[in-house]
């Protein structure tokens, strides 16, 4: 592991071109992927993919948020901002998960849900709310993965899980480095500033009690090694998987709920 | 923080030709303004569009429960500072001196007519309702209160979102929130929305979408991302209405519209409607 990089020089390493996406991944660790398109409400949002796949021969179920590895890919899926329809698809694909006693695997890479007026007038906010609440008592065995940018409630909205893992260089936040100079000391300018006081980062998250992982990044960062990284997500993947199928499922959504409801510091 | 709302101002009412110099608000929907003893009489509703404005969690709790029913939870609970935001201490004990709050919201349980609810209110003083790790427990822990105790829920939301200042600790707490919510659900609880202004961000996307019903008042701000954000975007103007309570239940995500005066009325009647015992009020 690399301990010496801020999280502003991690964050430009997850924007690096030729960073691996989902699409890089899922051949290396899956076999077997069918796609599965819609929400069945209103369309299919390319921001999200979501499908069955087998993991060591077992069939899971696949979500992920999808970042283009180009300017033409990213336009097709909106840079990875989901719509609320790529949410709905998303429970969707659990729910199904769920009747058939699969495990759900969750990628999250999203700089945030999409705000605009169609997310707005499809209810982005409901669509992220319902995803939260029913993953947390969806009957099945939940990992989710952080790829790169982990945004908000956009990421949130499949990161209600058993076990979150970071990959090394990976962020989670409440908002994006811009977003919250932005807001708090209104100068976007001062992002690196943000960045470097957010507590983004891998380590951060474990030591907050949000992520339980870290996955270990080739030297210099995961596009330097696709092999490599793809064969550490899939040894993390087997063993939790494995783990969490052997766990009585009403223990198991103990453990989800309490994961979260411990989070968060006060006195009294 | 009210008081930067009401400035002195020369002012119409009513169409009144007339200017009155005093104290007087500003409708933030209607521009219109109006002579601030009035507007107060009228329970903060802008009488020219009946925009519904801003109360604070202790003017919410007399106007719309039984006198002196309200029992408190949690009112000593102060938040932490997790990533160690600089000035978050001071700033929190700040307004906690001018406001009265521990944080930005008020928890327990209140009748509404005779009606028993686990309730809780926002408040937007408090750094304009902001979630962190105090609104998410005590919200968290009124609603295991109320499965523990077989009662209704009913939340008054009023919010700017995420508390940035606590990092990622306050995005979990729409896990956390949500979490209890579908509990309660699960438990057959009913859970009462009302969306008060402005209700926007993480709020939106967790506990105050989760209600079996939800009520919002009369023109206020109800969405996710904000509208400077989208316009960005999108480099264009959005309608008028983009975002009201109007707008929101024309979309299909607001069960009904109440005016403020026909609030405690109207959660009484909706409360007896599922009572164990169903009877009429």
């Amino acid at each position: 592991m690399e301990n010496n990089k801020t999280a502003w020089e991690r964050l430009a390493l997850v924007h690096t071109k030729g960073r691996p996406t989902i699409r890089d991944y899922i051949p290396l660790i899956f076999t077997d992927f069918y796609e599965m398109h819609g929400d069945r409400l209103y369309g299919d949002d390319h921001a999200v993919i979501g499908g069955i796949a087998r993991l060591d021969g077992k069939p899971v179920t696949i979500i992920a948020q999808v970042k283009g590895r180009d300017l033409n890919e990213n336009k097709e899926c909106n840079f990875a901002m989901p719509l609320p329809e790529g949410y709905r698809k998303a429970l969707r694909l659990a729910k199904q998960a769920e009747k058939f006693h699969r495990p759900v695997i969750c990628f999250i890479d999203t700089p945030g849900a999409y705000a605009g007026m169609a997310a707005e007038e499809r209810g982005q906010g409901e669509a992220i709310a319902k995803n939260i609440a029913e993953f947390m008592t969806l009957r099945t065995p939940i990992i989710s993965i952080v790829l790169g940018e982990g945004g908000s409630g956009g990421a949130l909205a499949l990161g209600v899980c058993d076990e979150l893992a970071m990959l090394e260089n990976a962020q989670y936040s409440v908002v994006s480095p811009r977003g919250f100079a932005s807001i708090l000391w209104k100068d976007a300018s001062r992002e690196e500033e943000a960045c470097n006081i957010m507590q983004v980062t891998a380590d951060d998250m474990v030591r907050l009690g949000v992520a339980e992982t870290v996955i270990e990044e080739p030297l210099g960062g995961a596009h330097n090694d696709l092999d490599k990284i793809s064969e550490n997500i899939k040894e993390y993947l087997s063993l939790k998987i494995e783990e969490k199928c052997q766990k009585d499922i009403d223990e198991l959504l103990k453990a989800r709920y309490t994961k979260f409801r411990k989070i968060g510091e006060f006195t009294e | 923080m009210f008081e930067d709302f009401f400035k002195v101002v020369k002012h119409r009412f009513n169409g009144n030709e007339e200017e009155v110099s005093g104290p007087a608000f500003k409708c933030p929907r209607c521009q219109g303004t109006v002579p601030l003893e009035r507007y107060e009489e009228l329970l903060r509703v802008c009488p020219a569009c009946n925009y519904h404005g801003r109360l604070s969690a202790r003017e919410r709790i007399a106007l719309t429960f039984d006198k002196g029913s309200f029992e408190e939870f949690d009112s000593n609970m102060i938040s932490c500072d997790p990533i160690g935001f600089p000035n978050y201490p001071e700033k929190q004990a700040e307004l906690r001196e001018v406001t009265g709050l521990n944080d930005a919201i008020v928890t327990g349980t209140a009748l509404v007519r005779g009606e028993k609810a686990v309730v809780g209110i926002m408040d937007s003083r408090y750094m304009m309702a902001s979630m962190g790790s105090v609104v998410g427990e005590k919200i968290a822990r009124a609603f295991e209160y109320a499965t523990e105790n077989n009662l209704p829920v009913i939340m008054f939301t009023a919010s700017g979102g995420a508390r940035m200042q606590e990092g990622i600790v306050s995005l979990m707490q729409m896990a956390k929130t949500s979490g209890a919510v579908k509990l309660h659900s699960d438990n057959g609880g009913l859970y009462i929305t009302v969306l008060t202004d402005p209700t926007t961000g993480g709020v939106t996307a967790s506990f105050a979408s989760l209600g079996d019903i939800i009520i919002a008042e009369p023109k206020i701000l109800i969405g996710f991302a904000g509208r400077r954000v989208i316009e960005s975007t999108m480099k264009q103007r959005l309608p008028e209405d983009f975002q009201l309570a109007e707008f929101m239940q024309d979309k299909g995500f607001v069960d009904m519209i109440v005016d403020r005066k026909k609030m405690r009325k109207t959660l009484a009647k909706l409360l007896a409607m599922h009572a164990p015992e169903e009877k009429e009020v």
